[in-house]
């Protein structure tokens, strides 16, 4: 999976949980600049992401996902 | 996607969480009236949980507002006073506890005695949040304790004293000895449905040590779904009848073709026990209260017949009502309601067939319509865990049921979907392949010839070498017929013969398979049968009716065609006349060829 494919699936994710078809992410989209992404939605972005592309994310990285661009290297590190 | 499929075993945790926003809009557009008020006393973080119960309350047409503890103060909001509780006045409240709420396990050099004292001590922390609880006057739901992943005691951890399975499963004991006595004290059995989940997956080490939550999302649907089940049952909205088809669902085969002794039921075969067991689930299901109803496509006598087979579990005086005739099954279930006189939303309806659940699903929408494939062993799953017959209380729940009657007086008529029949099926954009007897179709039509019993004019049985002898010579008209729609390919499901005589075609044999019966099939055959008269400059087709005890339903199929009556034999037999001339093309619902 290219980086740009997996950017796609990851902001169709951040659309379902935040309900907003509309929803442009940056690759440094944070928390900052999402009103409802408080650390009960983080979890539910971990969770979709790793159902989506199949991985788990271990412990410590969970906590590292601070923005977009963190996730995407993640997980194409662990793909 | 469709949110009344979604909500429904088997669940898709991953789209019912991450699309937990959109569905909850899609539900709140609908009016809703009812509303209730739940308290939730966590012991872990309940977020998700709550909006997972909330999105199946909805569903089952209720708004519903939350007083949700703070993290893990179950024992602390249950026991002490609580002016924020008192005030929200739940209607129920809901202990969500798990293994990680014990307070203490016996160490293993713990003497017996203060083994018990431990014990005792942790029970009695849950009478006491029960007995705090019994102000509110509301039903408590009380999860028991589901078992933890890992046991460092191996096997002997559910048999020695010490061992924190032992611990649990005492515990889950006296919790049922309590609700037994206690009558608004209900438990939510996480222990069997963690087991049956899996604790490989109802556990997530990830999820509870990242944001402690002891239940993990894939099985949080179920866990919510049963919540919400037995809040049901406590306000008498479980499902009260389950409507049942008969061939390929209660027993394998097709009674009208295949015969009392045809038919799959009983030791002889895997899948006759398999039909066997799902038999003895429903009888299980009817000994406790639920009734039984039968609707299935199929002459009354010949179905009834079904229950006569020596190792069948059902009788036909199981069933409160039993409708078998060739109508469409909305319409038999709307009959079957009303003859009970329960609402249309008290009511499950099992089919093996895809069309005839959609049938259903789309004309009566508030019937509960599983998808429940057409493998008999995946049934009861379908059953259970949509919880669609939970119950709190076996025998004295009249008070509940009065006031379940007294809802179904404002029952409304279900308004259809459909105009009529006719649009129903363009909708299944059926297409059809007819044409002459081939090679490769040889063994299944010589199958259909010598098995299909109702739908068959003549009832004239032919071995495979006359069958090819047919094919091969010049002087008859043969087709069959092959139907697939929208749900897949029924396969050859008809045979047409025909004997050419001095410019007449002289019908042998037409059968058809019950599965495709009223999707204008035979008017498909007709069709092509008269192309090919025409093609050959015949002047009229004749079809004779052969009647036995079992193919009464084509006794009017000549008739209905546009045939003229001719004479009547000495054996019954009866002739009809068609003249290709008069032949005018109905509206016709299949693509051919």
């Amino acid at each position: 999976m290219t980086r740009a494919e997996l950017f796609e699936k990851v902001q169709e994710i951040f659309r379902d949980i935040f309900d907003d078809e509309n929803l442009i992410i940056k690759e440094s989209t944070n928390s900052n600049d999402i009103d409802d992404w408080d650390s009960l939605n983080h979890i539910n972005l971990v969770v979709a992401i790793e159902s989506e592309v199949k991985i788990k994310f271990n412990l410590e990285e969970v906590s590292t996902l601070k923005d977009v661009g963190a996730m995407l290297d993640l997980i194409l590190l662990k793909k | 996607m469709k949110i009344k499929e979604i909500l429904k075993y088997p669940f898709d945790s991953s789209i019912i969480i991450r699309k937990r926003k959109a569905i909850r809009r899609e539900l709140i557009k609908k009016n809703i009236t009812r509303k209730l008020k739940i308290a939730i006393l966590g012991g872990s973080t309940t977020s998700e949980l709550i909006n997972v119960i909330e999105l199946f309350l909805l569903n089952q047409g209720y708004l519903v507002t939350f007083y949700e503890s703070d993290y893990n103060k179950f024992f602390e909001d249950a026991v002490f006073d609580n002016t924020k509780l008192l005030a929200f006045s739940p209607d129920v409240i809901y202990i969500h506890t798990t293994h990680h709420n014990i307070t203490e396990y016996p160490s293993l050099v713990a003497s017996n005695e203060e083994v018990e004292t431990i014990f005792q001590s942790e029970l009695s922390k849950f009478e006491y949040i029960w007995t705090s609880l019994e102000k509110y006057k509301c039903p408590i739901i009380q999860n028991n304790f589901d078992l933890p992943l890992n046991r460092s005691l191996g096997n002997l951890d559910c048999y020695n004293v010490h061992g924190k399975s032992y611990f649990l499963n005492r515990l889950n004991l006296n919790f049922s000895k309590r609700a037994q006595s206690n009558k608004s004290l209900y438990i939510n059995d996480i222990n069997y449905l963690s087991a049956s989940i899996g604790l490989n997956n109802w556990h997530d080490k990830n999820l509870w040590f990242t944001a402690k939550h002891a239940v993990s999302f894939d099985a949080i649907p179920a866990l919510g779904n049963n919540i919400v089940s037995i809040i049901l049952a406590i306000l008498g909205g479980s499902k009260k009848c389950l409507v049942l088809d008969l061939d390929n669902t209660l027993w394998g085969g097709v009674i009208g073709d295949d015969g009392l002794s045809g038919i799959k039921l009983g030791k002889e075969s895997s899948l006759g026990e398999a039909y066997l067991q799902f038999q003895s689930y429903i009888k299980e299901l009817k000994q406790r209260g639920i009734i039984l109803a039968v609707c299935s496509k199929n002459n009354h006598e010949i179905a009834k017949e079904g229950f006569m087979h020596s190792d069948s579990i059902l009788v036909f005086e199981d069933f409160t009502s039993f409708k078998a005739n060739w109508d469409p099954k909305n319409l038999n279930i709307e009959k079957i309601a009303n003859e009970i006189n329960i609402g249309l939303n008290s009511l499950v309806f099992i089919d093996d067939s895809a069309m005839e659940r959609e049938i259903v699903a789309l004309q009566l929408p508030s019937v509960s319509v599983p998808n429940v494939g057409n493998n008999i062993l995946d049934f009861i799953d379908f059953i259970e865990r949509n919880n669609y017959f939970e119950t709190v209380n076996i025998s004295g729940d009249d008070l509940k049921r009065n006031a379940f009657y007294a809802e179904n007086i404002e029952r409304k008529k279900q308004k259809a979907v459909f105009e009529n029949y006719q649009d129903f099926l363009f909708s299944l954009n059926m297409k059809a392949e007819i044409k002459p007897f081939s090679n490769i179709y040889i063994d299944r039509i010589t199958q259909l010839v010598n098995k299909t019993n109702q739908f068959n004019v003549t009832t004239r049985r032919y071995k495979l070498n006359e069958i090819e002898t047919i094919a091969s010579k010049d002087n008859f008209i043969s087709f069959y017929g092959k139907l697939s729609d929208k749900f897949g390919d029924n396969g050859l499901i008809s045979v047409l013969i025909g004997e050419v005589l001095n410019r007449s075609c002289i019908i042998d044999t037409w059968l058809m398979s019950c599965r495709v019966l009223k999707r204008d099939m035979e008017f498909a055959m007709f069709h092509m049968l008269i192309k090919e008269c025409k093609a050959k400059n015949l002047r009229n087709i004749i079809g004779i009716y052969k009647r036995t005890n079992k193919n009464d339903m084509v006794s009017s199929l000549f008739s209905d065609l546009g045939f003229k009556f001719i004479r009547e034999e000495v054996d019954g037999s009866v002739v009809w006349e068609f003249e290709i001339i008069d032949y005018l093309q109905k509206k016709t619902t299949i693509k051919i060829n």
